[in-house]
């Protein structure tokens, strides 16, 4: 990017005369660049770095928080082939993402298409945002608050329309999908969004030529928009799954794994033998594993789904 | 984009910076020799707490009390890091399910010694709440401060409705059997969508639309609200060697046939399901709106029972069991000493203090919990009565001595893990009473395993 600051000389752009130079150059930018990076680096390093590589090591240990980890080899993940709480939370961890992604996305490039093909106000894009703007927490409470059996006023709805009141969080075939559905609702805003952007970026004559041929607004979509969506679709759909697999603040706030086991995602199983069970060894072994998991999960999608190239090309 | 990014950067790491160093403030070295760090999770107790630290630093110029107070779910794991990363605070308030694990590892000071050179006198407490905290190694951790037992908290308005009289309900009788003139009372309140009680032809219990009794959740390993009382009158306790159980009982037949009539309310439709228990914000809230007649509630909760504005609440009294006597948990709370700290003399001075009669009538006084103290209990009982709660039913069962302790454990967190999940699966139907002997096992095997 430097380089092109310079007007290209004859001189320079020929021969062995040209390469002192620019290596020098480069080296120059080199201190400046460490020093701008510096900050985060150390950043980098302090708070992602070490902690990965300390929980990568405790992962080994059987570590009780309150007296010094002790080396135990591979016994963390022994335990763990035979805990049939973890494969549970497994489970139940990717069946919240499966209908979590699976709506989220649908919800969002509909949205999306419908800003994209009906308007362009500021204000509409606003009010889709919004609920991404409430803190989880906050959301969380609120719908739960909203769906209680006895006193939501969302069973008064159901009421009006026949329907019996449903329990939403205390029926263990309910828990999931309800707090599914809530993530959703956060989310599909700032998803389409992501989105629509996505669109603006697909150029109107191929648009054009389609109609010049006659294409029914259905076939549209899904010949030419999907298609050419796909590096971005692919990008929302890695970001929003590793988000998605980290799910833990609703389940935290409302059912706290519960009913039964119902809602004991991964993230929350790990939370609760780390901090209440003070199972920290253990803990780490199963947040490594998750790791392992996601990075596998994105490399497919980034590899499978053909992220870095575009059908525009 | 590159700038931009760069200052959020730098903001966000100036942001992290600044609680980290204020986190360090929290430590010994930054603060006066006399300044102890206090914690506290019960926001309605913070009032007397701050009055009290006053009348401390007026007794002893030398030292200085700073009250801090988190919730209960931020307490404990703030707790952990605060002992990890030697930030702990000085004394805190100490719960009997988690301070045995905190002694078992080293956490917390044993005050032996101190109650011995200071001649402390343990008998002005309520009979056998000092002992609650010697724990399993036989050492002191904690002076009690204040107690708590568990009674009906009743909808007056919905017992006038179905002609019951206070008189019966404060003479209610159980049996795992038939449930007793509790389980009469608990059917006539139970109302469906078409006005006809629980104890009237016709009634449809698929369509109840005030329920006899409300639960809050299956009470895993302690059932501390929801079923105790029934189990401990029923002849049942929960370990070998309470209160520091190394072998549990919950596959007992005694426990299993009280948790199956219990269960039964469902099938009845005097209790609502499961789900829809678990559904709710919270069982409080629920009989606010008047969809229970009756609800177990501790004493602790009764600040939040007199703020339900559209119903009128009173207490009654736990059913007489197959026993022969009413039953109740005796649970408490303590101040205890983070064995981290560096200034011990004034931890115990301020510890001391709290356990004291001159603290304990400030908390009295302000009605909001039950004074560990007996020569307190009378300021107790008159500021909850001019809020309106006649407190004899708590009583009774602590004076009589019919009461029995929380089960610790320095395993509580495991048990909870095993328990929870099976006593769920039982009240949800998905799995039978019998099915807890196998919950049972495995805690043992835990227990077993970490003795």
């Amino acid at each position: 990017m430097t380089t092109t600051n310079a007007p290209p000389t004859r001189k320079r752009s020929h021969g062995d005369s040209a390469a002192p130079p620019r290596k020098r150059r480069n080296l120059g930018d080199l201190k400046v660049a460490m020093i701008f990076i510096a900050p985060a680096t150390l950043g980098f390093v302090v708070f992602y770095i070490w902690p990965t590589l300390r929980g990568a090591y405790l992962s080994f240990t059987e570590y009780s928080l309150l007296s010094a980890p002790k080396f135990n080899g591979l016994a963390n993940y022994e335990r763990m082939v035979q805990d049939s709480f973890f494969w549970n939370a497994l489970g139940v961890t990717v069946e919240y993402v499966v209908i979590n992604i699976g709506v989220q996305t649908v919800l969002a490039v509909g949205i999306a298409m419908l800003m994209y093909r009906l308007t362009k106000s500021i204000t509409v894009r606003a009010v889709i945002l919004a609920p991404y703007l409430v803190a989880n927490v906050v959301v969380a409470l609120v719908w739960y608050w909203m769906l209680d059996v006895q006193v939501g006023v969302v069973q008064t709805f159901l009421g009006w329309v026949g329907i019996d009141p449903v329990a939403f969080f205390g029926d263990s075939h309910w828990a999931i999908p309800t707090v599914a559905g809530i993530n959703v609702w956060r989310h599909m805003g700032y998803t389409a969004l992501l989105v629509f952007a996505g669109l603006q970026t697909i150029p109107k004559y191929v648009y054009e030529a389609a109609e010049v041929d006659g294409s029914t607004e259905w076939k549209t979509f899904w010949r030419i928009t999907l298609p050419l969506l796909r590096p971005v679709l692919v990008m929302v759909l890695v970001v929003t799954m590793i988000g998605s697999f980290q799910i833990f603040d609703t389940v935290a706030v409302t059912t706290q794994g519960g009913p039964i086991n119902a809602t004991r995602v991964i993230y929350y199983y790990i939370y609760e033998r780390a901090f209440t069970r003070f199972d920290f060894g253990y803990a780490s072994a199963m947040a490594l594993v998750l790791f392992a998991i996601l990075a596998v999960v994105s490399l497919l999608q980034l590899r499978l789904l053909r992220a870095k190239e575009s059908d525009l090309a | 984009m590159n700038l931009s990014r760069r200052t959020l950067l730098k903001a966000g790491l100036g942001a992290l910076a600044v609680p980290a160093v204020a986190a360090c403030n929290n430590g010994a070295a930054a603060r006066g020799d006399g300044e102890i760090i206090y914690w506290l999770w019960d926001s309605a107790q913070l009032p007397m707490y701050t009055e009290c630290a006053k009348v401390f630093h007026e007794q002893n110029p030398q030292y200085t009390v700073k009250i801090e107070q988190y919730g209960w779910n931020d307490y404990w794991s703030k707790l952990v890091t605060g002992f990890i990363s030697d930030t702990a605070p000085d004394v805190f308030t100490g719960h009997s399910s988690k301070y045995p694990l905190f002694a078992d590892k080293g956490q917390v000071l044993p005050i032996d010694d101190y109650v011995a050179k200071d001649n402390v006198d343990l008998s002005i407490y309520q009979k056998g709440l000092a002992d609650r905290w010697i724990g399993a190694d036989g050492k002191r951790y904690g002076l009690p401060k204040d107690w708590d037992t568990e009674v009906y908290f009743y909808n007056s308005a919905l017992t006038e409705a179905a002609g019951i009289s206070t008189e019966q309900l404060n003479s209610m009788t159980w049996n795992p059997k038939d449930g007793g003139t509790f389980e009469q009372i608990v059917q006539r309140l139970t109302v469906d969508s078409k006005g006809r009680r629980g104890d009237q032809p016709g009634f449809d219990k698929s369509n109840v639309k005030v329920y006899g009794l409300g639960y809050a959740d299956a009470g895993g390993g302690d059932g501390q609200t929801s079923w105790s009382w029934y189990a401990a009158s029923n002849g049942w306790k929960y370990s070998e060697g309470e209160p520091w159980g190394t072998k549990f009982f919950y596959g007992d037949p005694k426990f299993t046939e009280t948790i199956g009539w219990w269960r039964g309310l469902i099938t009845k439709g005097y209790m609502p399901t499961y789900a829809q228990a678990k559904s709710g914000v919270d069982v409080t809230t629920s009989f606010g709106a008047g969809k229970y007649a009756i609800t177990p509630n501790g004493s602790w909760m009764l600040g939040t029972y007199g703020e339900l504005k559209q119903v009128k609440t009173k207490l009654a009294r736990l059913p007489i069991g197959p026993v022969g006597k009413r039953m109740s948990m005796m649970n408490g709370l303590a101040d205890t000493i983070w064995a981290g700290t560096t200034r011990r003399d004034a931890s115990w001075a301020w510890v001391k203090f709290l356990g004291s009669q001159t603290a304990q009538d400030i908390v009295a006084k302000a009605g909001v919990v039950f004074p560990a103290v007996a020569a307190s209990m009378p300021a107790a009982k008159a500021a909850f009565a001019k809020s309106g709660w006649d407190v004899t039913p708590f009583l009774e069962p602590v004076e009589a001595g019919d009461v029995f302790p929380y089960p610790a454990n320095p395993n509580a967190a495991d048990v909870t893990a095993v328990m929870t999940p099976a006593m769920d699966a039982v009240m949800s139907f998905e799995a039978e009473p019998g099915s807890l002997a196998k919950a049972n096992r495995d805690v043992n095997k835990i227990l077993s395993a970490n003795a």
